[in-house]
């Protein structure tokens, strides 16, 4: 009887279930809303350490933030090249930075102690609202480069090495969102569910390697989701001769 | 214990789409100025700084190492004319002492063949002198003998 309360508590599963929050007519995921707050928080908190005492001959968290800064510069000026990357890097930043903190946050914190009416708190990507949201600011952000930068011949692109493309380019403006969404939610839905699973079933050292994997797996998603984006804002924003 | 509820649950499921997209997508955007002032910036300028200070003084330093060389080169072929000229002196200087030793053992040579020379000639006069003495004494004798040959006859 007590091992059995004791497995119902650490180790319930609910998938599908949400905290809601009625604001007047509309209904929210709250602890999508909770657990990004205590992330972002964290990583403001970071930042604001890192850059209170900026200097020319960097210490300690300093020196973390600009090796950070330095990656995500490589990261935008690889995929979008040399003369508008300067634009597109605080968003290609804040992509990675975002899906990076929610997803190793959802797989290091132990949220599962913090008992909620309904749902339970894990990972922000973990919630296809926040996967959609993110993948359509990508859509708009593409867009809205490739014509802001080029135009109407932006359109070009369309039928760029022949007019036969034009449906399959058309169908890419669908499946590109569709794609970046789903990616994320499925590996990091998957990556909960399984280290769940497995913590319910053997609460011992057996989840440790899949805990890592999943760390592995979410650094890799955070790491796919900003260089997809950027690629995609380098393409729309691309010169073809 | 598990409750898989996937699809088609009144309240809730996996897939329920509600406010919290774009309420999220806000909370990005928001997020996207705040990092944008608070990290991107401020760190970018930073490291920019730094890189642009560094890349000055690599081309500083590349400035001044080419002068170096410059300034070496020109010493060099300074160098170089010294040594020629220093050279030419020398070998002028040997030809001069060469010249003015042939010179001096020529005037030399001449004033010895001319004194041996006079010494000849002296010494032939003094020989034929003493020569014609020598016959006119002989002579004298001669004569002395011959007188008193005849005397005594």
């Amino acid at each position: 009887m007590f091992f059995n309360s004791l497995l119902t508590n650490f180790a319930a599963l609910e998938v599908g279930q949400h905290l809601y929050w009625q604001i007047g007519n509309i209904r929210l995921h709250g602890q999508v809303f909770l657990t990004s707050w205590i992330l972002l928080g964290a990583l403001l908190v970071f930042i604001s350490l890192g850059t209170k005492k900026m200097e020319n001959d960097p210490k300690g968290l300093q020196n973390l933030l600009e090796f950070l800064w330095d990656y995500i510069r490589d990261l935008a000026r690889t995929q979008i090249g040399e003369k508008v990357y300067r634009d597109w890097m605080p968003f290609i930043g804040t992509l990675f930075l975002f899906v990076f903190v929610s997803n190793w946050g959802g797989a290091l914190i132990p949220w599962r102690l913090i008992k909620l009416p309904s749902g339970e708190l894990g990972a922000p990507t973990a919630d296809i609202n926040t996967t959609i949201a993110l993948a359509l600011l990508v859509s708009l952000s593409y867009f809205y480069a490739g014509l802001s930068n080029k135009g109407w011949r932006y359109f070009e692109y369309y039928v760029h090495p022949t007019p036969i493309m034009l449906p399959f380019k058309i169908l890419e403006d669908f499946t590109k969102p569709l794609s970046l969404s789903f990616r994320l939610f499925g590996n990091i839905l998957a990556d909960e569910l399984v280290v769940g699973v497995l913590v319910f079933l053997v609460p011992l050292i057996l989840p440790i390697p899949v805990m890592f994997l999943g760390l592995f797996t979410s650094a890799i998603q955070a790491l796919i989701f900003a260089t997809l984006a950027a690629y995609y804002i380098g393409e729309a924003v691309e010169e073809h001769h | 214990m598990l409750a898989f509820n996937f699809f088609g649950a009144t309240e809730g499921g996996l897939f329920d789409i509600n406010a919290t997209l774009p309420l999220m997508a806000i909370q990005v955007v928001a997020l996207t100025y705040i990092l944008n002032s608070l990290f991107f910036k401020p760190v970018g300028n930073v490291v920019e700084k730094r890189e642009k200070f560094v890349s000055n003084n690599i081309i500083e330093a590349k400035n001044k190492l080419s002068e170096v060389k410059k300034l070496e080169a020109d010493l060099l072929t300074q160098l170089q004319s010294a040594r020629a000229e220093a050279q030419r002196i020398v070998s002028e200087a040997e030809n001069e002492s060469d010249k003015l030793y042939k010179e001096a053992l020529e005037l030399a040579n001449n004033e010895a063949n001319a004194s041996k020379e006079k010494a000849r000639l002296e010494i032939e006069s003094q020989t034929s002198a003493a020569r014609d003495q020598l016959s006119k004494q002989a002579d004298d004798l001669s004569e002395l003998i011959v007188n008193r040959l005849i005397l005594e006859k």
